[in-house]
């Protein structure tokens, strides 16, 4: 045995530690995810990939656009969503907002 | 380098590119460059009624910064793969 008691706790903290804000989405990687685009567009999918600029490779995507209508003469504004289903998405990064991990119960 | 890579091994086969314009094109995806700039050839624009003008397109260059989406088919992606690749790309000194 070590006469160092907190040898190993020395040993643990090597290179990859270091704590940035891409390593959140790092640990998302196989996780259902939560991205919030430009355009009142909201992604929900599984996250295959991801690099610098936030491009993303998302699975099983639903896909909720929210869509604001003018009705003619009374300028009465009628929100409606709008959903769609992708089998395996490519996001480009520019236009994403932000991405939230799952939700962990 | 990652996206770059995982479109290269993506040429040949059919994809649907949306655009940030709303416009939404199906072709064979002919090549891509490191600003992900894309080549389609055999296009079809999914909605055209609403644009009537992309009728006569049979190939096409986008410019990388207008596309919002690129829709994949779902068996040629290797997605354990493609998660490896992203984890180590995250190790790589930047």
């Amino acid at each position: 045995m070590s006469n160092r008691p907190d040898s190993d706790m020395v040993d643990v903290p090597v290179a990859r530690d270091t704590n940035e804000p891409l390593d959140l989405v790092r640990l998302s990687l196989d996780e259902r995810i939560f991205v919030k685009m430009r355009g009142d567009r909201e992604l929900k999918g599984r996250l295959h990939a991801y690099d610098q600029h936030m491009n993303l490779v998302l699975g099983d995507v639903e896909e909720v656009i929210t869509v604001v209508d003018i009705m003619e003469g009374t300028d009465e504004e009628v929100v409606r969503l709008v959903r769609r289903n992708h089998e395996m998405l490519f996001v480009r990064g520019d236009g994403v907002i932000l991405v939230a991990p799952p939700q962990r119960s | 380098m990652l996206f770059y890579s995982f479109f290269k091994t993506l040429v040949g086969k059919t994809v649907t590119v949306e655009l940030k314009n709303d416009l939404s094109i199906t072709g064979k995806l002919v090549s891509v460059d490191q600003f992900l700039n894309i080549k389609l050839d055999a296009v079809k624009v999914t909605d055209e009624t609403k644009y009537p003008h992309m009728m006569s397109v049979k190939n096409c260059f986008i410019r990388g910064s207008v596309v919002r989406y690129v829709s994949l088919p779902p068996r040629d992606v290797d997605t354990a793969l493609l998660q490896d690749a992203a984890r180590k790309e995250a190790q790589a000194p930047r």
